[in-house]
């Protein structure tokens, strides 16, 4: 072990690269599951899995994992890269590279970098606000109680709780005199006992599809993210195959349907991504 | 067959007058080459025109002319050894081109292989890869057994025979997007790797020739392919996987 420098070796490198690569496309593939609710489910679900997504143990630590990937894998490209673009100080005058390999193949450093640029902006367009926006919205419905048309949050234990009478804060409570108020942006509480009694769903569905919606940036949105997907279907055109090979994983019976499985996903995932803010944009209600 | 014709073409070819000094692309007219003549024998007889004209003639590397030395190298109009696939230089034939072509002529691009003149690198990078691990260790000493003693899978012989095959051209440097030497360094793990004779000492030999190899300053492979399709002895990318995963196994033993 300490003879090869299993991290700085430049196949030790690489086994790295591929590792994270591939776990990268196990969480894409869960990722787009999830996604996949905003055409197929309710707003409901879609927040059910939301808050699942953000507080069941062990998807923390898939999510850990992932941050770590992402990190790890943009941190090892771009020093094999450096090294590689160093090892031609000078280049050809004239050079056919498209004749012995692919767009895809010879641009994962780009490619990489662009989605970089994606999961940055797109974890602050949702990501954090789920994480961190002190103004999140809770999910409510709407219903009609005697021909009055009325707004009820919902909560995590199946129950309701009419908006109109729950408070911002328990200053705004003590003030209106509201039954229940707002505390750690989704618990319910009752002003008088001060205990809780309930919780309920931070809107995400709302949220997202408000963003690309939006009169203004909904359409570049839109554009924008369809455009990172093809990005991504690049990077993975190459990538998902690539990594099996830097495993030491080739094989006359199996690399043929690897490289088949690869294109597949690369083309599908993406193009599945993509749907969904297109969805959205143009035909949801 | 009598088809040969002669034509008339312009070359850019890098002159650089030693390791040291700068170099540019230089611009020549050879007229009259022979479509037969190879592309070597075109660059003979540019340099008799330059002797002619009193000019330095231009250096490059050469030897058997018949494909197994491995020394002829030029980067040709973009291709590693040319136009044309599964081939030296000295196996290119001007009849490749059209009358009126211009041909651009350059040395191996790579860090780890300086250009020492004009067309010509030093290529020793790969010697000492080769010194790091690149062999058996056999007992001379009169009690030679014989090769055939040892039975050998026909699978695994006809594999490490294919990667054996390597002649240490560097094309797959020059070709590679990242100058990286896996294609070479993989051919020669796996050439004893598949051996019962090279198992004895697997494992230093593939931590050895791949310290060597990052050490020369050669890049990572990214799996472009380029190597194999430019590699004029057919050196598949399956080598690059073997040698992988023998540098895997030998890092956790
Ligand atoms: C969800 C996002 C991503 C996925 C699923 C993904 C997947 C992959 C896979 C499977 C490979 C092939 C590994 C190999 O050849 O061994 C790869 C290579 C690469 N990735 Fe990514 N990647 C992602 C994001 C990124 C990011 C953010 C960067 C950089 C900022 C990046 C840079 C690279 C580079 C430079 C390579 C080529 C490495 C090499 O072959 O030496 N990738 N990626
Ligand atoms: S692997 Fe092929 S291209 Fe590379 S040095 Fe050997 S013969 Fe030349
Ligand atoms: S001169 Fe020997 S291989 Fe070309």
């Amino acid at each position: 072990m300490a003879k090869s420098a299993l991290l700085k070796s430049s196949l030790a490198k690489k086994y790295w690269m591929a590792l994270t690569g591939l776990f990268l496309c196990l969480f894409l593939a869960g990722h787009l599951a999830g996604n996949l609710q905003l055409i197929f489910s309710d707003a409901l679900h879609f927040n059910q899995y939301a808050l699942f997504m953000t507080s069941n143990p062990a998807v923390k630590i898939l999510s850990y994992l992932t941050y770590f990937s992402i990190l790890f894998h943009a941190v090892d490209g771009f020093l094999l890269t450096y090294q590689n673009v160093k090892a031609r100080p000078i280049g050809y005058a004239k050079n056919n590279p498209s004749a012995n390999s692919s767009f895809s193949s010879r641009n994962m450093a780009v490619l990489g970098t662009l989605i970089l640029v994606f999961i940055v902006t797109h974890m602050v367009n949702f990501w954090a606000v789920m994480h961190f926006d002190k103004n999140m919205p809770l999910q409510s419905i709407t219903v009609e109680v005697m021909g009055q048309k009325q707004e009820l949050y919902v909560t995590t234990n199946g129950g309701y709780m009419p908006v109109s009478q729950v408070a911002k804060s328990y200053e705004e409570a003590m003030k209106t005199g509201a039954q229940t108020y707002i505390e750690h942006r989704t618990d319910f509480y009752n002003t008088q006992a001060r205990v809780k009694i309930g919780e309920g769903y931070k809107d995400l569905h709302k949220i997202t599809v408000a963003f690309f919606k939006d009169a203004k940036l909904g359409l570049i949105a839109t554009v924008l993210y369809v455009i990172a997907m093809f990005v991504l279907a690049f990077h993975l055109l190459h990538g998902f195959s690539s990594a099996f090979q830097s495993l030491g994983l080739n094989h006359p019976k199996y690399t043929p349907a690897i490289k088949g499985f690869g294109k597949a996903f690369a083309i599908v995932v993406p193009l599945l991504f993509a749907i969904i803010p297109v969805y959205i944009h143009f035909f949801l209600k | 067959m009598s088809t040969a014709k002669n034509i008339n073409i312009t070359l850019k070819i890098w002159r650089q007058k030693n390791a040291k000094s700068k170099g540019s692309m230089e611009t020549y007219k050879l007229d009259n080459v022979s479509t037969a003549s190879s592309f070597l024998e075109m660059l003979d007889q540019l340099n008799e025109q330059l002797v002619n004209e009193r000019k330095e003639p231009v250096a490059f590397d050469h030897d058997c002319r018949e494909g197994i030395c491995g020394m002829c190298s030029l980067y040709i109009n973009g291709r590693a050894h040319g136009p044309d696939t599964g081939i030296t230089t000295c196996q290119l034939h001007m009849r490749m081109f059209n009358d009126g072509d211009t041909i651009y002529v350059e040395p191996w691009r790579s860090r780890a292989f300086p250009v020492i003149k004009d067309l010509v690198v030093d290529r020793s990078a790969f010697d000492r890869i080769q010194q790091a691990g690149g062999f058996v260790s056999v007992n001379t000493s009169g009690n030679t057994i014989d090769a055939n003693a040892t039975p050998i899978n026909k699978h695994d012989a006809d594999k490490s025979f294919e990667a054996a095959a390597c002649i240490g051209c560097g094309a797959c440097v020059a070709t590679c997007k990242n100058g990286s030497a896996m294609l070479f360094v993989g051919a020669k793990v796996s050439q004893y790797a598949l051996l019962p004779q090279g198992k004895v000492e697997a494992t230093q030999r593939v931590l050895n020739m791949v310290r060597q190899m990052d050490e020369e300053g050669f890049g990572n492979c990214t799996n472009t392919g380029a190597c194999e399709i430019e590699c004029p002895k057919g050196i598949s990318l399956e080598n690059i996987a073997r040698m992988n995963r023998e540098y895997l196994k030998a890092s956790i033993k």
